[in-house]
């Protein structure tokens, strides 16, 4: 779960880590009184799950009421790279000498947190990480210690970090560990931590991606859960337990198990189609939740038809046809078309129960794609 | 032959007495396994399935001889399960629970690294060499025994894969789901190591996925290591960066690494061909054989 950055500003100021001043708005008016109390100049950020906000036009400084005003009304409801924005952060600007990275990740290979720090700054980090590995310091975290402070001294040491400021970045890093130990997150970072002419040291930026397996010891940022939804459709999902992920075609898809539904889209893609969504219902679902998967997918306008595959571990072929007839025999005429293929455990069973007046058959994963791709192509003549 | 497991497995499974526990213990006697006890804390005495349940692993291993153990134990104290099962000194451990804490899980590795233990998972379908046993969750039937070695991140992905070999008369050697989570005990390398030393094992199907770089490592290990002819398939190939694809583990990062074309580059450049489809990666195999 990826928090906004107001979401991931309140934890950070929470623990101690200076953010600057500023106000969520969701309305032109909200803008103009939290400039107001701000002051100028105030950086006006939407706040969507998107990189590169700045470039793409969602990040602008206003001087004045005016331009604040503007930019107000350029950013909310603007469309960034899919998302529609709905909130704006209205920040105090920071007028800054320098611009210096802190994060921590897991590092997979290892097993391990590794905390990075870079004096390249405010800039993509990750083309940094490729184009000039070297001015990214790392230290690898043992997991069962935490981060000692002389790590986080050597390494702010070792990313060249100006020494005026070297004691108080070192304090910021040992503080993201922390956060990033107690709320069990899964990457944390300030990009940029900006330095000022005070020489004063302040989180500019905040990204903080929480790991979903963890949500159930972390009541609090649970229920950040629905703000932080990137969507409507993602909110429902969460609402309903799936593991979903919304992409831009018109092919629904619903599955058990995360490697076969991927690929299931990418046989969608293969055979000519686009995936509308990644939907995985999980092992040993009921026929309530196989109805539930059906309603997520009717509910994205952008499908136009549909396929169900299941490959029945634990999961069994007639709570899954049960299922398909109830949401299906609900409606007085199927919304889309739907494919469904049935193998492994009960799949005989489930074929017998199916009612394959509203849906069609198919007996091999291939076919079934096949037959759904064909099925969006007629439907969206 | 076969590899981790066979007849003389001895099994305790780990949170018997809980839903999944009891009816996987129940698939996993059936199908032949030597399922010789249970542990669940406050429960030591009673009996599942025929199998007497302990209070402790410890207590288990102990009176049963145990070598092994399957982790069927809640998320929130599956971490503390594999810590117990790790400090008995079994041979094996296999973690089958999903949603597991990562960091949970980088506390476990540190341990399993000071360790002779191997662990499988967490969040797989377990390990099954067929007509001896299986530990886990897969589904015994889709399998035959045969020359093949199957190693897999996802547990349906494997009996898609499994279900296209056996129609095709291509029985299994052993067949791993190493786990569809950041980080897992058994990797790639590991299972493949162990597939290229055992003489029974013609070829290998390995099935990976997005995020991370094991398929890549797994792609190097193969050109410097391996005769035994590799099939693959990876998954994942339509998923946008950034988004968690089910698996806690597949995830293209913003960047870009951990992409299907990066893990498919890799292994054809090893000499191994990616299907297309699950049913071409049997093809494949079928040509080697």
């Amino acid at each position: 779960m990826r928090l906004h950055e107001y979401q991931a500003k309140d934890v950070f100021a929470d623990a101690g880590v200076p953010v600057p001043e500023s106000h969520l708005a969701t309305t032109v008016e909200e803008v103009v009184e939290a400039v107001s109390e701000i002051g100028f100049p105030a950086a006006i950020k939407a706040q969507v799950h998107v990189g590169g906000r700045g470039k793409a036009g969602g990040i602008k400084i206003a001087t004045s009421e005016e331009e604040a005003r503007q930019y107000a009304e350029d950013i909310l409801g603007m469309d960034l790279k899919g998302y529609t924005v709905e909130k704006v952060l209205v920040e105090e600007g920071v007028d800054f000498e320098n611009e210096l990275y802190v994060g921590i990740t897991m590092d997979r290979g290892e097993g391990e947190p590794v905390a990075m720090v870079s004096t390249e700054g405010g800039v993509d980090i990750e083309s940094v990480a490729e184009e000039t590995p070297e001015a990214i310091a790392r230290e690898h975290i043992d997991p069962a210690f935490g981060l000692h402070p002389y790590q986080a001294r050597k390494v702010v040491y070792d990313a060249g970090i100006p020494k005026d400021v070297a004691g108080d970045v070192a304090s910021i890093l040992s503080t993201l560990y922390d956060l990033y130990e107690s709320k069990d997150a899964s990457e944390i970072e300030i990009n940029p931590v900006m330095v000022t002419a005070d020489r004063e040291v302040i989180a500019a930026d905040a990204v903080m991606n929480i790991d979903e397996d963890a949500l159930f010891r972390q009541p609090e940022l649970a229920e950040m859960e629905d703000e932080a939804a990137a969507d409507d459709l993602e909110a429902k999902a969460n609402e309903y337990g799936f593991d979903y992920v919304r992409l831009s075609g018109n092919v629904g898809i619903i599955g058990n198990g995360a490697g076969l539904v991927m690929t299931t889209l990418d046989l969608v893609d293969h055979f000519g189609g686009q995936p509308a969504n990644f939907l995985d219902i999980g092992g040993g679902a009921k026929a309530e939740r196989v109805a539930n998967a059906l309603d997520m997918v009717f509910s994205d306008e952008n499908v136009d038809a549909v396929v169900f595959n299941i490959f029945g571990g634990i999961t069994r072929g007639d709570e899954v046809a049960k299922g398909i007839n109830e949401a299906l025999e609900s409606f007085e005429e199927i919304p889309k078309k739907v494919v469904v293929r049935l193998a492994g455990t009960n799949a005989e069973e489930g074929m017998e129960i199916l009612n394959t007046d509203l849906v069609d058959v198919e007996a091999t994963l291939e076919d079934a794609v096949q037959r759904a791709v064909e099925n969006a192509q007629e439907a969206s003549q | 032959m076969s590899i981790f497991v066979d007849d003389d497995t001895r099994v305790v499974v780990q949170g018997i007495t809980g839903g999944e526990g009891k009816f996987h213990t129940e698939q996993m006697i059936e199908y032949g396994t030597n399922v010789v006890a249970g542990a669940v804390p406050g429960k030591g005495g009673q009996e599942v399935a025929g199998v007497p349940v302990y209070d402790t692993v410890d207590g288990a291993v102990e009176a049963e001889d145990a070598d092994a153990s399957v982790i069927f134990v809640p998320p929130a104290f599956a971490g503390d399960a594999v810590f117990e099962a790790l400090d008995t000194n079994l041979d094996l451990v296999v973690a089958i629970t999903e949603g597991i804490p990562t960091q949970d899980m980088a506390k476990v590795n540190k341990r399993l690294s000071e360790t002779d233990t191997r662990l499988i998972g967490p969040n797989c379908p377990g390990i099954i060499t067929p007509g001896e046993a299986k530990l886990g969750i897969l589904p015994g039937n889709i399998f035959e025994s045969g020359d093949v070695g199957l190693v897999s991140r996802s547990g349906t992905l494997t009996y898609q894969v499994v279900s296209n070999l056996t129609e095709r008369g291509l029985g299994q050697t052993t067949a791993i789901g190493i786990g569809g989570d950041p980080i897992i005990g058994t990797s790639f390398v590991d299972a493949l190591d162990a597939f290229e030393s055992d003489p029974d094992t013609k070829a290998v199907v390995m099935c990976g996925e997005i995020g991370g770089e094991d398929e890549e490592q797994a792609a190097k290990f193969i050109a410097q290591n391996m005769d035994t002819p590799v099939a693959g398939f990876i998954a994942g190939r339509t998923a946008p960066p950034g988004k968690r694809m089910g698996h806690a583990g597949a995830i293209v990062s913003g960047s870009g690494t951990g992409t299907a074309q990066s893990k498919i580059d890799a292994l054809n450049n090893a000499g191994v061909p990616v299907g297309d489809t699950p049913n071409e990666v049997a093809e494949y195999v079928e040509d080697f054989l």
